[in-house]
Parts: C-alpha cells; structure tokens; sequence
C-alpha cells in the first residue's frame, strides 16, 4: 500500500502499522511552548510527576507572544517561563536574539525534513514547508511531550493540493494559500493533512512555502507538507543542528480528496472579516478604507516579505493617517532586513518598526485596534476581536497588498506599483 | 468521575474559534476562574455574567477552531458550564477539552436540533443526550479505544504519571 507523506512520516516514528485512522504513539524529535503556553504546560509537567524533560536539546520555550513584556502580568509569565528553562537547562533564547517560533526554529536549523514536531502553538503546522509533521497541541499535550518523548497522533487522510500554471511575479504564497482556504473553507481539511504539489510550486521560496504550511490550520489542517526537494533539503543543510532523513510521498499514494488550482490569471488574494476563508480578489476590495497596516507576524514577516514591501515602499510614503508597522518576524531577519536597507525604507516612507514580536497579530501589543477600526494585515486571523477591540475589522492580505494599501490608505492592488518593474517575470 | 450533565442550554453558530472562547488580552494568567469571567466574551458579552453553574454549550461546526490556547477549554470549565456538544470540534481543541477533564460530544443532529433555553440531559459515558424539552434522544459515535482509556484514566496527566513510572519503578 503506497504512503502519503503524513502516514510515511507517522510511520517512521511508530512501532504501530499506522493505518490512516489509528491512533498512534509516536517518538518527538522536538517539542516546544511560548511564553503563554509554557506555563500551563510546566504545571501539568509537575502534575505529571516529571521531573526532567526528554532530551533538553529537543525541548524548547521561546518567549515572542507578550515579549518584550508588554505588563507586568505578562512578565510574570515570561519570568516563569525563563526560570523553568534554565532550570531544565532547555533550549531557550532571551528577546534580542529570539524572533516568533515559527519563523525562529527552521532558521536554527531545529526543525527538519521528516520529522516529527510538535509546538504549543497552533501555528507549528509551519515546519510543514521542511517536510516535517509538525503540529500544533495544547499546554498539557505538550507537557507529556517534554516528558515520554512521545505524543498520541491519529493518522490523518490527505488532502492533495496541486496548484497549476505559470505564476505571475506578483503573486506570493499568501495568495495562494488564501485562495485555497477560500475554496475549501476553514474546515475543509479538519483532522487532514495537506500536500502542496504542482508546477507553480517549483521555484516559490521557501519564505513563501512557510507562509503556506502557517495558514494550514486555517482550514482546520493538522500540518501543511512539502514534499522536500532540492530548495527544502538546501535550507535544511544549511542549518540543520540534528542528523536527518527527509521523507517523501509515494507517487500512487490514495488521497482522500484532491483541489487543484489554476494560477495563471491569479489576483492577489485579500480575506475579509471574519474568516480566512472569506477572500475576494484585491480588485473587489478597492473601496475598503483601514486605518493600520500591519506587515509581519509567523505568517509573513520573513526576509522575503519585508523584501517585498520595501520594492514598494522605496522612496515613497505612506499615507497621510494611515499607521504602518513593521515588525520582522526574527533578529536574524531584522539584522538582514538593516543590511540590506529596507528597515531604512520603512522608516523614511513613515512606518513604525518594531522588535520581532508576535505583536498586534493576536491582540497582543504594539498596534492594537480601537473600536471601529480596520487594519489590513499580514497576519493569519481575523476572527472577530483578533487584533483588539471587538468591533474592530481585520483584513488578511500578502506584503505586497499591505505595503500599496500603507501608500493610498485603502486597499490596493499592488499591480500598479510592481507590473511595470517585473515585465512578467517573477518580483 | 461524573458522565451525566443536566443543564440549560446555550447555543451557538459554526466556526466559535478559540479568540471567541477567551480572546488574547485575557491570556496573561491561566486561572481557570479568571478566564472563565471572561468567557465568550466577544461571541457574547453578557454570556459569563448570565451563564449559570451547570449550563450547557451547544455549537454548530468546527467548535474551537484557531489558536492551541488551553486557556479555551479552561474558560469554558471556569464560567461553570458542564458540557459542549457540537456538530464537530476543532483538532487542537478537541484533544484540550479532554486533557483538562471538559466533558464534549459531537453530535450534529443533536447541535441541528436544540434550541437556546432547552434543557439537556448528556451522558457522557454512554453517549446519550435527552431534550428534556421536546423529548428527543440522540445517540453519539463513541470516541475511540485508545481515547475511551485515555478518559477513565482521568485524562493524560494521570497517563503520563503511569507511564512514568512503568519506565522508572523506583
């Protein structure tokens, strides 16, 4: 019987046959929580009558959520966090060298092509674009990861996702993974894992592929895979702190459903309040005034997209009233985006950059919403309340939309500023 | 543990995502009671002043949906409310409600059916509920062998701490 590459990837951390549908017990390779979700997690660790974690090099606590502290009950947390990493000597990073987990981990070369990582944080379905099974759990799931080395999997069907066509040089990742979460809903690959193949996909950078694993759980996935090629297991070399073996899909492998998208005549894609399945093409949006633009988040704040939006932003400025913020998802991110000017460009344009933070992405700090506000942002939600106040409206979109939205004040294709610049080839 | 849950119901739509639950700027403790004030509070605000000890959550699909906060399964517990039965739950949350001890069922007809103010009655255990107001009974997949385990064991913590020991005797 061929394997998806969820079950291949279950099944190599099994001593179970990992039929689609049985629970598994499988083997961790890494487990880590944030600064919100450690210390629920450290408690049932202790409930649990463990005392030391399964391997400290594989467990982890970033803090990025309410970091740098945004209170003092958010320092408190932080502060318990810290103390209980140092005390189990895990792997941890204090803010100024830390950045969002999800952007963070695959750049220090801690998750990799065919393993099996788990993260408190719903998000952890990024590492996908490594072709690692990598999920999101809870605080207590999590816990009993720091303490077996294990965790129970259910194995999941597959949702196969080919996307077709030449793609235009002005749309990214985020656009395509919108349109899919569109099409599909944001529970059509509930309790399933996706497959991202197809000749688009070919030469998409891997800032664009994590930003298409990210958005997985959007749509209810458990993870979002990346069959690895050259691009993936190149990244991976290049980083990679742990031996690996990438592992890949069969070609016959049996799919329990199949969407195939066509990109040529693609459009930037914008999702509108309050899901990320209710996306228009940017054209139908042009009326739709925000008072924010938001550029960052584990979604979209990676060197490519920061790229993306300076092209844009370069000598020119954001509108009058219209507050722009930047935040780069990592320092190593920060530190390349300074090198390479564009933290100079948003500056001059008028945006306000920030340290690498989750920031206002989940409501946290730094750019939260007033009621009646509209922000449109690179972030994944856009649930009711997301960024701030209830009556606040937050619209999804990739960096080029957020960066030609910043300049006019209200949503903007971005053709007008890059179609000219690219003659058809890729930004 | 107790398995059956009489209450008032509270219903609600499709997709409750977790910010619903307890949105973010709460998320700076893990107290259950704390969160539990706070609960549903921007699906609906008066919902954790009007809840009372014993009510129950009734929710159409994807329940839970969005963020792997623990937090959410905590608030529910925290606001009083007994049970969730909904058309289907969120991955994450799903297996939350179980490791912090929220008792829920999926149930589509049952979800499709109630209406808000009925009361239910919810066997956990054997998958029963009872309008208690129309009288009509609905009977739920039950959960697998492994979870079914996982549950009269009293969730993962007490698994975990059997495991541990299994490994470490001393």
């Amino acid at each position: 019987m061929p394997y998806t590459m969820a079950r291949a990837l279950i099944a190599g951390h099994t001593s179970e046959s990992a039929v689609e549908g049985e629970i598994c017990q499988v083997a961790v390779d890494f487990a880590f929580a944030n600064d919100i979700t450690a210390p629920p997690a450290m408690r049932a660790f202790e409930t649990m009558g463990a005392t030391e974690v399964f391997d400290r090099e594989r467990c982890a606590i970033l803090p990025d959520h309410f970091t740098p502290n945004k209170d003092i009950a958010a320092a408190e947390q932080a502060k318990t966090a810290r103390a209980f990493a140092n005390a189990q000597g895990m792997r941890y990073w204090e803010v100024g060298r830390v950045g969002i987990e999800h952007a963070f981990l695959p750049e220090q070369g801690l998750i990799l092509p065919g393993e099996i990582v788990v993260g408190a944080d719903s998000h952890t379905c990024t590492g996908g674009a490594l072709g690692a099974f990598s999920t999101g759990m809870g605080s207590t799931d999590l816990a009993a990861a720091w303490a077996l080395g294990e965790t129970w999997m259910r194995v999941p069907p597959t949702l196969k996702v080919t996307y077709t066509g030449e793609l235009p040089g002005w749309i990214t990742g985020k656009d395509l993974i919108l349109t899919l979460i569109g099409r599909i809903g944001v529970q059509g690959a509930r309790y399933m894992a996706l497959e991202f193949h197809g000749e688009s996909l070919r030469d998409l950078p891997m800032d664009d592929r994590f930003t298409m694993s990210n958005m997985a759980i959007e749509a209810g996935a458990k993870t979002g895979l990346f069959p690895p090629d050259d691009r993936i297991l190149d990244y991976a070399r290049e980083r990679a702190q742990r031996a690996f073996e990438p592992v890949f899909p069969d070609s016959d492998a049996p799919y329990a459903d199949e969407v195939t998208i066509d990109v040529s005549d693609m459009e930037p894609v914008v999702a509108l309040p309050h899901l990320p399945s209710n996306t228009r093409p940017v054209s139908r949006c042009s009326d739709i005034e925000v008072d924010q633009v938001f550029i960052g988040s584990c979604t979209n704040g990676r060197l490519r997209d920061l790229e993306l939006a300076a092209g844009i932003l370069k000598g020119r400025q954001v509108a009058p009233g219209i507050r722009c913020i930047v935040i780069p998802a990592s320092y190593e991110i920060y530190q390349a985006a300074l090198e390479r000017g564009y933290i100079e460009t948003f500056t001059k344009a008028g945006a306000a950059v920030c340290t690498p933070t989750c920031g206002p992405c989940l409501g946290g700090h730094m750019g939260i919403l007033a009621r009646g506000e509209r922000c449109l942002s690179t972030s994944n939600r856009n649930f009711v309340g997301r960024m701030g106040h209830p009556e606040s409206e937050v619209y999804l979109a990739g960096p080029l939309v957020a960066a030609a939205t910043a300049l006019t004040g209200r949503i903007t294709d971005p053709g007008r500023y890059t179609r000219a610049a690219t003659e058809g080839g890729r930004l | 543990m107790e398995t059956t849950f009489q209450g008032k119901v509270w219903t609600f739509g499709d997709d409750v995502d977790t910010d619903a639950i307890i949105p973010a700027r709460y998320l700076v403790t893990s107290d259950e009671t704390e969160l539990g004030s706070h609960c549903m509070e921007d699906a609906l605000p008066s919902f954790a002043t009007k809840v009372a000890r014993g009510d129950i959550i009734v929710a159409g699909e994807n329940f839970g949906c969005g963020s792997s906060r623990e937090h959410a399964p905590l608030a529910i517990k925290g606001a009083g409310v007994a049970c969730v039965v909904a058309a289907s739950f969120a991955r994450i949350f799903f297996r939350n409600a179980i490791n912090v001890g929220l008792p829920i069922v999926e149930c589509p007809q049952a979800a499709r059916e109630t209406e808000q103010g009925q009361t239910l009655e919810v066997d956990v255990g054997s998958g029963v509920i009872r309008n208690i107001h129309s009288g009509a009974t609905y009977e739920t997949a039950p959960f697998p062998p492994f979870l079914r385990r996982l549950i009269e064991q009293g969730g993962l913590v007490p698994y975990v701490q059997q495991r541990l020991k299994e490994r470490d005797p001393s």
